[in-house]
Formats: C-alpha cells, structure tokens, sequence
C-alpha cells in the first residue's frame, strides 16, 4: 500500500480512501454469506437462526451434534461415499483428455483449433442445464443413464473445459525449443513428453485437476438429471436435505466442504509460485 | 583439403529446396558440400535462409526438393532423435527443471548408457568447457555465458561427430563473445568434429570458419574461406555485406585480358580487375576497401577527393570523402607517427592499385 504523495489534491484523497472502502464491501459481499454459516453449523439448536444463548456467547448455545449427525447418519454418509467415488474418477479422465486436447491444440498445424477449442470449452459456457437435459436424454439411449460411470463422464465433461484452460495457459510460457532440444539429444517424442514437457506443464495440469475435482464434488444439477438414488453425491443430499427437513447438518456439511474448497485452494496457490519460479528458471 | 572428391563429402547439401507455403522459396536450390571436421559457418542476413538450412540439417524442417546426406546416407527420411546430430540453440534451450548435470546426462541416459560411464562422460564434458564446479546448478542459477557454456557441453557430450550451433553466441556481450569464439574454436581444433555454424555477424564467422558460406535471398552467394571472401568478393553482394566496402559505379569501355577500363559516373576513370562483370558498355560496381585507397600517392588510378567528415577511432581515422560525385567514399587513415593531418572541407588526392578495385555486378 503506497502513502499519498504530499501533493495529493482533495479530491485523489477522498478516492484514495474511498476506493478502499469499495473493495472492503466487496470482499464482504463475497464472503460473508459463507462465513456466516460456520458458527451456525455449531448450533445446539435445529434451527438455522442464531439462539440468545448462542448470541451470549454462552457454552451451552454451541454444540457438534450436527457434525455427529453427519458422521452417523447412513444417508449421509452413503452420499460422502459416493462423492469420494466419483469426483477423483472424473478428474483423472478431465485431467487426461483436457491435457492431450491442450496440447493438441497448442500445435500451430491443427485445422480449425478454435473452433475445436470453443466445443470443447461449450460445457463451461452452455448454461447447466441445459447440458444436463442434453446428457439425460442422451445417456438414456446408450443406456448410461443412471450408472456410476454415466455420472463419472458427465463430470468429465464439464471438468474437461478447466484442465484445457489452465494446461493450455501454461503451454504458452512453455519454450518449444526444448522439446527440439530433447529430439535432438536423442529423445523419442514419448521420452521428451514425459521427462520435459510434462515436468514443467505439471503445475497447470495440477491445477486443472483441482478444478476439476471441486467441479463434480460440487455439483449438483448434472447429478440430479444423469445420476440415479445410487449416486446420490454430496450436494445432491444437502438439496434434498434443504427441501425436505430443514436440518443444520447442512450447515455442517457446507462447512466442511469450504474446509476442503479452502486445502485445495491453497495447494492450487502453491503450485502456482511453484510454476512461476519455474517460469524464471526458462533461460532466454 | 580436397573439396570435390566425395569422400571428404560428410555434409552434402543436393539441390536443396525449401518453402513453407508452396509459392515462395526460401532456399533456392542450394548445394552445398561440406568435408569431415571443417569449420563452416553460413552467414547472411536475417531471412537469407541460413537457419532453416540449419533446421534442415537438424531434421526440425523438412526439404521440399533436394537431399541431405549425412556420411554418405540420406537423412531425409530420418527423424531428428535418430540422427545423431549435437546442436547448440540460440536460447540454449537447457531444461529448467534439471540440474546441469542431469541436463548433461539426458543424451547419454536415453542412449542407455550406465551410471559410473555417464557420470565420468559429464565429468569430463564439464572439464571442456571449463564448469567442473557447476554440476549441481540449475540452469537459472548460471549467468548467460555460463549457460551457453553449458548448452555447448552437452551438444558435445554424446560424442556427435556432426554440431550444429545456430546464433549461440547472439546473447552475450561483446567481450565474452569474442572469448567464446576462441574457445569453440579451440574444441573444434582438439576434438576434429564437424561444426556447422549459423550467424549473421561477419566478424564471428571471418575469425572462427575454414570457410563460409554467405547467403543471401535463399542462396550461397560465395562459399569461401574468410580471408578469399573479404579480399577477393566475387559479387556485389558479398563485397557490400562483408566488411566496409567503397563502391563506384560506372560503365565498362575497355577490357584487356583480366583488366577492364571503367568510367565511373562523375568523370573519373578507373582500370579494375575483371571478376563479375559484363562486356564493354554494360554497368558494372567498381569495390575498393577503404584500407586500400591511399592518399596523394600517385598509383594508377587516382582523382581528386574533397574531405567532408573525419571520425576518431583511436588506432585509425575514418575519413568520409565526396570521390567522383559519389559521396559515401571511405578512407582509413592509420593513427601512425607523423599520419597526414586531413581537415573537413579539404581537397586532397586519393589512388589505389589496379588489383584492388574489382569491377562486380552492379
């Protein structure tokens, strides 16, 4: 944060202050709402208000019981299974097709790259549901519909558009010369892709990963239309939960899920210094 | 060394073509043959075509007409990671996510090499180029000398008999340049390996080649060792491009054996050597290197000359002299013990020798 110059006017002053403001209220707009569920997640209560007592700051307002509820109820915990079967499936199919599409369409001499590049992107774009319509009937007819591994492409597919991104981000710092290099050393294109060029695309790969991963262990319409009470995710059961009886171990759960949003965020932000210093490392 | 006689042909260049997109040449039916160990350095302008005769070579570009033979085989159909061929890039394209050793160790890894081989290999590719200490240093840890040092290793490191360098010395200042040029010099005389050498600096390729190859608009304008190609340009081109060069242009009146007579335009007339030039009444460009024109001598061809800027460079004086109406007149004066004193504005007479005027295409 710079200081004012001394020969600031009233006016670059008033902005000054007022611009931090803006961004104050901004982060608050942003944050808050999920923020604001946390405590209550704690609630002794079944109510998703705050209690007097909880207000008081008294001990006997807060409690972990919806937690507990989450960790026994086999409903939910049916459903935390099925999140853990499916999002780390779906993300290695985005992360190996979106990788090789990356880097597909990074080579100057493919026709129609970006017209390529728009349909694969579409499902990023399309309004949910919209492809999820598309998938259900779809997927009806070639008998995936309500399968675990209907599910699974269906996530692929909408993780799919992240990975090409960031893979395709990092593919442009990436100097072609090295892979001439590697060829000219000796290197089979199968070696020079596995000992250079993916080394150093490994950060953008990662990355999309990790999108992709928050993608399908998030959603929630794609599911609901593809998927059948065999694949009942996470989101799917804090919908249901949210219609039918309104329970605080959504909060909990929601609560859990930012946890995990924030790890992988967190990861994704310490591979991207990771990246950059090997950015700077690429001579010339 | 004995150029026509196909065994010392280790490089053969066969009416190569090349285009990009089908209409324009960028290499015009170029021939080139190039014996085992020499020193041959293609030097021209950017776009001349010198990089992708490189590219070529290295199997990163394909010809569109013509052959490449590498020791009597041809390498058209050989993919770049069988060829065999060590090449230092203008960027150096080291690995960023490899240690100098591990960089060096690639080559030798992928030819299935043992540990304790590899290792005494780098060793001593390391020793050559001077970087003993720097085997556990990442790329991005080295200064630009140091890592062009290092991308020079490792094109030597697997024993090529063939390098190719395209521009490796682009990046460096002056000083470390011209270090570098005695030293790749040097490796090339110890190890007798062929080196293939890609620049657009004339005094890189003048100090370092046996011969050069200058290029110019997809071809070889002349192929020759350094000191034929500034004493004895065989077109207007090349005597132009190498070295600082005096032109006049004139008109051919007579010619006896090799001697041709020339009125230059402005009124002066020269007699000049006959190299590339046509009959009697044709245009021919008159070149005389500034280092050959003397002043108030009395040699065979001489006029008067009006000075018009002098330019201080320590070891000589560039004189700039309006000479037959042609303005751009070159004179060095050397910074000798009693040199001649000339003053801006002055008239004086400069002359020089029949041989060293040499009548070209204009």
């Amino acid at each position: 944060m710079s200081a004012l110059p001394p020969y600031a006017t009233t006016g670059q002053r008033i902005w000054h202050y007022g611009f931090r403001v803006i961004c104050g209220l901004i982060f608050f707009f942003l944050i808050f709402p999920i923020l604001i569920i946390i405590p209550l997640s704690f609630n002794a209560q079944d109510f998703f208000t705050f209690t007097p007592e909880m207000l008081a700051l008294k001990a006997e307002g807060y409690s972990l019981k919806h937690y507990e509820d989450f960790f026994t109820n086999s409903d939910w915990q049916q459903a935390m299974t099925n999140s853990i079967r499916i999002a780390p499936v779906a993300t290695i199919l985005s992360v190996g097709f979106g990788t090789l599409a990356a880097i597909g369409l990074s080579q100057t001499h493919v026709p129609f790259r970006r017209a390529i590049m728009a349909i694969l992107i579409s499902p990023m774009i399309v309004p949910l549901i919209i492809s999820a319509a598309g998938m259900y009937f779809f997927y009806s007819r070639i008998g995936l519909q309500g399968t675990y591994w209907g599910v699974v492409l269906a996530h692929a597919a909408l993780g799919i558009p992240f990975v090409i991104i960031t893979v395709t981000a990092t593919l442009v710092g990436f100097d072609k010369s090295l892979t001439r290099a590697a060829a000219n050393l000796g290197a089979g294109p199968v070696r020079t892709f596995f000992k250079i060029q993916m080394p150093l695309i490994l950060p953008g790969v990662i990355s999309g990963g990790l999108f992709a991963f928050i993608t399908s262990f998030d959603e929630v319409v794609v599911v609901l239309f593809v998927g059948s009470a065999g694949q009942k995710t996470l989101p799917w059961q804090m919908f249901t939960g949210l219609r039918e009886q309104i329970s605080p171990t959504i909060l909990a759960v929601a609560t859990l899920l930012v946890a995990i949003s924030v790890a992988l965020l967190t990861t994704l932000e310490l591979l991207r210094r990771r990246s950059e210093r090997l950015r700077g490392m690429s001579p010339g | 060394m004995s150029l026509d006689s196909s065994a010392d042909d280790f490089v053969v260049f066969d009416h190569v073509q090349k285009s990009y997109d089908g209409e324009v040449l960028v290499v015009k039916d170029l021939n080139l043959n190039i014996a085992k160990g020499e020193f041959v350095t293609m030097l021209g302008p950017s776009g001349s075509g010198k990089t992708t005769c490189l590219m070529m070579l290295a199997g990163f570009e394909v010809a569109t007409h013509g052959d490449i033979r590498l020791g009597g085989k041809s390498i058209n159909n050989i993919p770049p990671h069988k060829r065999g061929i060590g090449m230092v890039f203008q960027n150096y394209a080291l690995f960023p996510h490899m240690t100098v050793g591990e960089n060096l160790a690639f080559p030798l890894e992928v030819r299935g090499m043992n540990k304790s081989e590899r290792e005494a290999k780098v060793k001593r590719a390391l020793e050559m180029v001077q970087m003993g200490d720097f085997a556990g240093r990442r790329p991005a840890q080295l200064s630009g000398g140091q890592q062009q040092r290092i991308a020079l290793a490792r094109a030597l490191v697997f024993d090529a008999e063939l390098v190719l360098m395209d521009e490796p010395l682009g990046a460096l200042d002056k000083q470390l340049r011209e270090h570098m040029q005695y030293e790749i010099k040097h490796i090339h005389d110890n190890l007798g390996i062929t080196v293939v050498y890609v620049t657009h600096d004339q005094s890189e390729a003048l100090t370092m080649s046996d011969r050069v190859a200058v290029f110019n608009d997809g071809v070889i304008k002349q192929l020759a060792p350094p000191d034929d190609l500034y004493e004895r340009p065989e077109n207007a081109f090349v005597a132009q491009f190498i070295g600082e060069n005096n032109k006049l242009l004139g008109t051919i009146t007579g010619r006896e054996g090799d001697i041709v007579s020339v009125d230059v335009e402005g009124g002066m007339t020269s007699k000049a050597l006959a190299v590339n030039c046509g009959g009697v009444g044709e245009k021919t460009m008159l070149s005389i290197r500034p280092e050959r024109v003397t002043l108030n001598s009395d040699g065979p061809n001489g006029t008067e000359a009006l000075v018009k800027e002098l330019i201080y460079l320590g070891d000589h004086i560039r004189c700039r002299m309006t000479v037959s109406g042609h303005d751009d007149f070159i004179v060095k004066v050397p910074n000798a013990a009693g040199h001649q004193h000339l003053v801006v504005g002055e008239r004086t007479k400069v002359s020089w020798q029949t041989e060293d005027c040499r009548a070209l295409d204009a």
